[in-house]
């Protein structure tokens, strides 16, 4: 706590502050889920706007499994805009005009924050498989140890879809006292059965790859990463995100630059190429230790189990307020998912807000524009602005 | 989107009185909330502490866009996960004649309200029976308004239902009134001739003291 990182370094006012890659828990390891402990832990972050005199307007974002902390402007990694672009900006829902905006990439991630492909300092190579399996509530609590080294106690709102609506639902949990609202997007309070299914074909994609080499592929420089199988556990997680009636009206049946089948195994479908496509750009920018590091904190992401099952009381005595938002085309966390959580906090008394968005394009509706999703994040985070006094 | 404050000149004039019966700074659950509104209206004048319920997206995405803590759900099975008692008044407003059991309605509504205020169109009105007793055909008017085989009002009942329904299931009926064509208040003449004359039925309900318990 003895920086104020609420301008720039070189003290201009932009909206777009830096990135940054911070050394936390120095001398003072993070205590994991597993009972193992992870040493000092870099966590690259970036911030947008600033952050008022009585630092009540910050918000974190949280992001989805691939994601990284670029969620608006360009992202020097893929050249590309942010993840939530329609989200966060200037004028947008999260008005980076009037809140302070930070985001961090997750523990076990690969974009700059300490994860599997990070130096182990004890044996100064890439952890690999030696590193600790990590948990939601790992990645939540490197999250806290960010906002204490930035000195906000207090958020005003932690906001995030998919896996990141997993962390806001884990922050209020966790931190009850630190989170005045969250927003949880497209999300689930816990893995079922076919999530876990799913993620572990993708596993094991990667685990059959001769090239994943047991997790020590990047022991050797000269070896070549297991893209195939990271390719093809990517290709089946994209199915995940997209809804029958979105391929059929986007792709349907049509054929790839040809007439008609050409009895082989080539992408003659335009899903195929699609597809593949996916998978072959996902392994330029994604760690195949990282997703199956990340798969697995998500597979064992249950907020009920320390209560018997019971979500209700993980939010007991909450002062946090709530939106939940689902769309009525997702099927990989669905409406239902989403509902259970709404009827937990109001069984407890909570204060929430829930809709359910009819939008064709399954679970990455999240991240495409959507004219509900943004009235409604941006009346929630205005309304509840006023009634808690924050000022821009 | 800034949004405005909602007014009484906003507000439709049986939402009005309803409004009227609230006392100011309660617990309110207004069931079928439709944009939120009275809601609104209700924290904005009334400091009431409210939430809604909605089955229309569409109504949803307005509530909350004005900042109401409003879910999306069906009301017959979403007020089951409230606990006992965590509201001072419930609101059912013009939507009880579309529930599928609006018996056990009331009895949910009392169970997580301390009191209720429920109104519905009359099916008692002689323009009602008018048009079933001499022209043979379902109503369709303003608080009727729609073809029969268009309508979510799957349970229509009469002031006197109502009466009646509450003596069975043991309901206090604490205030009553009467709303006429125009949507303003009726003075409370008598149970038959408000029955024949209004339009809308509006009652402040509570459970049933026993005798000895207010000691």
């Amino acid at each position: 706590m003895t920086e104020q990182p609420v301008s720039s370094p070189s003290g201009e006012t932009d909206v777009e502050n830096f990135a940054d890659v911070v050394t936390l828990g120095e001398g003072n390891p993070l205590v994991l889920d597993s009972g193992e402990m992870l040493g000092a832990i870099e966590v690259a972050y970036k911030t947008w706007g600033r952050l008022n005199a009585d630092k009540s307007n910050a918000i974190l974002i949280c992001h989805a499994l691939t994601g990284d902390h670029y969620v608006c402007g360009t992202n020097p990694i893929t050249g590309k805009g942010g993840w939530w672009e329609n989200m966060v900006g200037p004028g947008k829902p999260v008005d980076t005009d009037r809140y302070y905006i930070i985001c961090s990439n997750v523990l076990g991630s690969c974009a700059g924050t300490t994860g599997p492909a990070s130096l182990n300092p004890i044996t100064g190579k890439a952890y690999g498989p030696d590193f600790p399996v990590i948990t939601l509530g790992d990645m939540v609590r490197a999250q806290a140890l960010l906002l204490d080294h930035l000195g906000i106690d207090t958020l005003f709102s932690v906001i995030g879809g998919s896996m990141g609506g997993m962390q806001t639902l884990q922050w209020a949990a966790a931190y009850p006292d630190r989170v005045k609202t969250v927003v949880a997007i497209a999300t689930t309070w816990r893995h079922s059965a076919q999530n876990i299914a799913f993620h572990e074909v993708g596993r094991q994609a990667i685990m059959a790859d001769v090239n994943w080499a047991h997790g020590r592929y990047m022991d050797d420089p000269r070896a070549e990463p297991p893209h195939a199988g990271l390719a093809v556990a990517r290709m089946a997680a994209h199915i995940t995100y997209m809804s029958e009636s979105g391929l059929t009206s986007r792709f349907g049946r049509n054929l790839q630059d040809r007439d008609k089948v050409a009895f082989g195994f080539d992408a003659d479908f335009q899903i195929e190429s699609y597809l593949r496509h996916q998978g072959i750009s996902f392994v330029d920018r994604f760690d195949a230790n990282s997703y199956l590091y990340i798969t697995r904190a998500m597979d064992y992401y249950d907020l009920s189990a320390p209560y018997d099952g019971v979500l209700a009381e993980a939010f007991r005595e909450t002062k946090t307020r709530f939106c939940v938002i689902s769309f009525t085309s997702d099927w990989l966390y669905t409406t239902e998912e989403s509902r259970h959580i709404v009827r937990s906090l109001n069984a407890v008394g909570a204060r929430v807000s829930f809709a359910n968005i009819d939008m064709d394009k399954g679970h990455d509706s999240f991240l495409l524009d959507c004219p509900e999703m943004n009235d409604m994040v941006a009346g929630f985070l205005q309304s509840e602005a006023r009634s808690i006094g924050v000022n821009s | 989107m800034t949004p405005t404050k909602t007014r009484a000149s906003d507000i439709r004039v049986d939402l009005l009185e309803i409004a009227r019966m609230i006392p100011a700074g309660s617990t309110v659950l207004d069931v079928g909330c439709g944009d939120g509104s009275l809601l609104d209206y209700l924290i904005q004048e009334k400091n009431v502490d409210g939430r809604g319920i909605e089955l229309s997206a569409e109504g949803v995405n307005r509530s909350v866009a004005k900042g109401l803590s409003v879910i999306q759900g069906n009301a017959e099975e979403d007020i089951a996960y409230y606990p006992d008692d965590c509201f001072d008044y419930v609101i059912l407003s013009q939507t009880l004649q579309a529930m599928q059991r609006p018996d056990r309605m009331l009895e949910q509504l009392l169970r997580v309200g301390k009191k209720a205020v429920v109104s519905f169109p009359n099916f008692g009105h002689w323009k009602v029976r008018a048009n079933l007793g001499l022209l043979g055909t379902m109503p369709v008017n303003k608080t009727l308004d729609y073809p029969w085989y268009a309508t979510p009002n799957i349970h229509f009942c009469t002031i006197r239902d109502f009466v009646n329904l509450c003596g069975q299931l043991d309901i206090d009926v604490e205030q009553s009134m009467a709303i006429n064509a125009k949507g303003s208040r009726m003075p409370f003449i008598s149970l038959f001739l408000v029955n024949l004359l209004a339009t809308q039925g509006l009652y402040v309900i509570t459970r049933k003291q026993p005798e000895n318990s207010r000691a």
